[in-house]
C-alpha cells in the first residue's frame, strides 16, 4: 500500500498574527513554523495503516527551501520519504494542481490531508486534488479504516456523522479522531536527516485568486462586569441591551 | 450572466443557513443586476422548493434522480457545474457547511474558478476587481481575497449575513443531469443525526465550558442552561482531549470556528488558540473565577465568580425571565 500525505507549513498555534507592508503580507518575523496540526493527524493515521511492512508513506509539501525543517519533522514522525514542489504556495488551487501533477502517475492507494490548514483555513486541497485526479474525495473525516481494498470512513455532518465506503483510490481530509498525533522519538529524529527529500519543479496554472489585503478583527469595547450575585442583571443586559436572548 | 446558489437539503428540508445563502446570493445578483437561480439535489417537495422564492430565487432547478438521493460530492459537483454552465452563471454561492466544504473546491476546479470560502461579507466590486472578505488564521484575521478568474465561487459562513426576505415569483423546473458511474465512488452506509441537539456550526447561541468545570459529571448544569436558551453546547480543547466531551464540540483554532450571536464561556481561561475560534461571535459572555483570565479582555459581559455558584443562579434567573 502506498499513501501520500500532503503537509502544510504553518505558524505555530500560539502565534500572534500581524501583517506588514500596508497589511498586504503576513509578518513572518519571529514566527515558529510547524507541521499543520491536522496534517499531523493524517500522517499519524497513514503511519498506523502501513506499520509492519504493510506499505510506505510519502509526504508532499508545496513550498520553498525554508520549509525543509517542517518536512524533516514529518520524516521524523515516521514518513518514509518526502517531496517538495519548489514554489511559493500561491493558493489552494495552485497547490492542489502541483500535488495532483506529482501524484497522477505514482499509483498511490490513498492520499490524505488535514481538514484545513490553520493559516488559510480553506479545506480546499483534498477536494481540489480529488477533482484534478478525478477520484473520490471525502472531506472532514473522523475515522478511517482500510482493509486493503475498501475504506470505511466516518465523515462529519451538521449534528451527526455519515458512514461511507469507498473502493479504489481516494483522497480524504482528516480531522480530530482519525488518529492521535505521533510524537517523533530520538531514532526518528536521527533517521529523518538521511531519509530522501526530493525537490521537483512546479507546473504552471492560471491564477484564480490573490490576497489583496489582510485585516485584523476590530477590538471589542471594555468588558461590562456584573456582580456574581446579580445574574438576573446579566439576563436583562443580554435581553434588552445586547438583544441576543 | 447570472448567479447560481446551491441549496443543500437534509431529509427533504432546508435549514436556516440555506435561506441565508439564498439571501446572500440574491444580494450579489442585485449587485450584478441579474437574476438568482437555485439548484436543489435530492428529494424535496415543491412546497419546500417554493420557500426559496421568499428569499429572492426566481428560478429553482430541481434535480431528483435516484442515484443522487444522498450526498456524493463528486456527482453533486458535476451536476452543479453543469447547471452553472447551462445557466451561464459566473458566480456560484454555497453554504460553507461540511458538505459545502467538500463540494465548492471540486466545482472550482471544474469551472477554473477562484474560490473564496468562509466569506463573511458581500463582495466588493470595484473597477473590475472582485474582492471577498473571508476568515483566515483561524479567526485571528480576515483575508480580503480577490477572485481574478471569470468564474467565481463563494462559500458563505453561517450567521455571517443573516436571512433576508425578498419575496420573488419563483418557477420550479426539473433539471436533468447525466450521472457518470465514475462520479459515484463513495457509498453512504449510514447517517446518524442527533436530532435532539442543535448543530454547533449553525447555532445562534452557544454555551461552552472548560476545565473550570472539573469533570464530565458536572456538565448537567451546562446542558440545562443551553437547553433553556435553545443553545448548542461546546467545549475547550483540554476538555475534548480528556474525553470529557466529544471532539465535535471542541471550538478553537484546531477545533471548529464558530460565529454565533451569543457565546457564553464558562470556566475557560481564553488561551489564544481558543479565542481564535470564537472571536467572531457577536456577543461574548465570560464566567470565570479568575479576574485575570485573558478571556475577559475580549468579552462584552463578564461575571467574576465560581461557575458552580454562578451557573445555577443564572439558570434560576433565566427561568424567572422566561416566566
Amino acid at each position: 500500500m502506498k499513501i501520500l500525505v500532503c503537509i502544510s507549513n504553518v505558524p505555530d498555534t500560539t502565534t500572534k498574527i500581524t501583517f506588514t507592508n500596508d497589511n498586504t503580507e503576513f509578518n513572518t518575523a519571529g514566527v515558529q513554523y510547524i507541521v499543520n496540526p491536522y496534517d499531523e493527524i493524517a500522517l499519524s493515521r497513514a503511519i498506523e495503516l502501513t506499520e509492519g511492512g504493510k506499505g510506505t508513506v510519502t509526504v508532499i509539501n508545496v513550498g520553498e527551501a525554508g520549509n525543509d525543517p517542517t518536512i524533516r519533522k514529518a520524516l521524523a514522525i515516521g514518513a518514509d520519504d518526502a517531496v517538495r514542489v519548489n514554489a511559493a504556495p500561491r493558493d489552494a488551487y495552485f497547490v492542489s494542481k502541483q500535488i495532483a501533477e506529482y501524484a497522477k502517475d505514482k499509483d498511490f492507494d490513498i492520499i490524505l490531508t488535514g481538514r484545513e490548514s490553520i493559516d488559510y483555513n480553506g479545506n480546499q486541497v483534498a477536494a481540489m486534488v480529488g477533482e484534478f485526479l478525478d477520484i473520490p474525495s471525502i472531506s472532514i473525516i473522523k475515522k478511517l479504516d482500510f482493509d486493503g481494498a475498501t475504506a470505511t470512513i466516518e465523515r462529519e455532518i451538521e449534528g451527526g456523522k455519515e458512514v461511507v465506503t469507498v473502493s479504489g483510490k481516494f483522497i480524504a481530509s482528516c480531522a480530530e479522531g482519525v488518529a492521535e498525533p505521533k510524537i517523533p522519538n530520538m531514532r526518528g529524529i536521527m533517521s529523518a536527516r538521511t531519509k530522501p527529500l526530493a525537490v521537483v519543479d512546479a507546473v504552471s496554472i492560471e491564477e484564480v485568486t490573490k490576497v489583496a489585503k489582510y485585516e485584523t478583527p476590530a477590538p471589542r469595547g471594555a468588558v461590562k462586569l456584573v456582580p456574581a450575585e446579580e445574574t438576573e442583571e446579566l439576563i436583562n443586559l443580554l435581553h434588552s441591551e445586547a438583544k441576543v436572548i | 450572466m447570472s448567479v447560481l446558489v446551491y441549496v443543500e437539503q437534509a431529509e427533504g428540508k432546508f435549514k436556516k443557513s440555506v435561506f441565508e445563502a439564498v439571501s446572500y446570493a440574491k444580494a450579489i445578483a442585485d449587485q450584478q443586476s441579474t437574476n438568482l437561480t437555485a439548484i436543489s439535489i435530492g428529494d424535496v417537495a415543491d412546497g419546500e422548493l417554493k420557500e426559496l422564492g421568499k428569499y429572492g430565487a426566481s428560478k429553482v432547478l430541481n434535480v431528483s434522480v435516484d442515484q443522487l438521493k444522498t450526498f456524493v460530492n463528486q456527482a453533486y459537483a458535476s451536476v452543479i457545474a453543469s447547471a452553472a454552465e447551462k445557466e451561464s452563471a459566473d458566480i456560484v454561492v454555497l453554504s460553507n457547511s461540511f458538505s459545502g466544504k467538500g463540494l465548492a473546491p471540486r466545482i472550482a476546479v471544474k469551472l477554473k474558478a477562484g474560490l473564496a470560502d468562509g466569506a463573511v461579507e458581500l463582495p466588493k466590486i470595484d473597477g473590475g476587481k472582485f474582492e471577498v472578505k473571508k476568515t483566515a488564521f483561524s479567526g485571528k484575521a480576515f483575508a480580503i481575497t480577490q477572485l481574478t478568474s471569470p468564474n467565481k465561487i463563494i462559500a458563505l459562513n453561517p450567521n455571517a449575513f443573516g436571512v433576508k426576505e425578498n419575496a420573488t415569483d419563483v418557477a420550479i423546473e426539473n433539471f436533468s443531469a447525466d450521472v457518470k458511474q465514475s462520479d459515484l465512488g463513495t457509498v453512504i452506509k449510514d447517517i446518524v443525526r442527533a436530532t435532539d441537539k442543535i448543530s454547533l456550526p449553525d447555532a445562534e447561541l452557544v454555551v461552552s465550558a472548560g476545565r473550570g468545570l472539573k469533570g464530565p459529571e458536572n456538565w448537567g448544569m451546562i446542558e440545562e442552561l443551553a437547553g433553556l436558551l435553545g443553545a448548542a453546547t461546546a467545549c475547550s480543547k483540554p476538555v475534548s482531549d480528556a474525553d470529557w466531551r466529544p471532539h465535535s464540540e471542541h471550538v478553537g483554532q484546531t477545533g471548529i470556528a464558530i460565529s454565533p450571536n451569543l457565546y457564553i464561556a464558562i470556566g475557560i481561561s481564553g488561551a489564544i488558540q481558543h479565542l481564535a475560534g470564537v472571536s467572531s461571535s457577536k456577543v461574548i459572555v465570560v464566567i470565570n473565577k479568575d479576574p485575570e483570565a485573558p478571556f475577559f479582555k475580549v468579552a462584552d459581559y463578564g461575571i467574576v465568580g465560581d461557575a458552580f455558584e454562578v451557573v445555577p443562579k443564572l439558570i434560576e434567573a433565566l427561568k424567572a425571565h422566561k416566566g
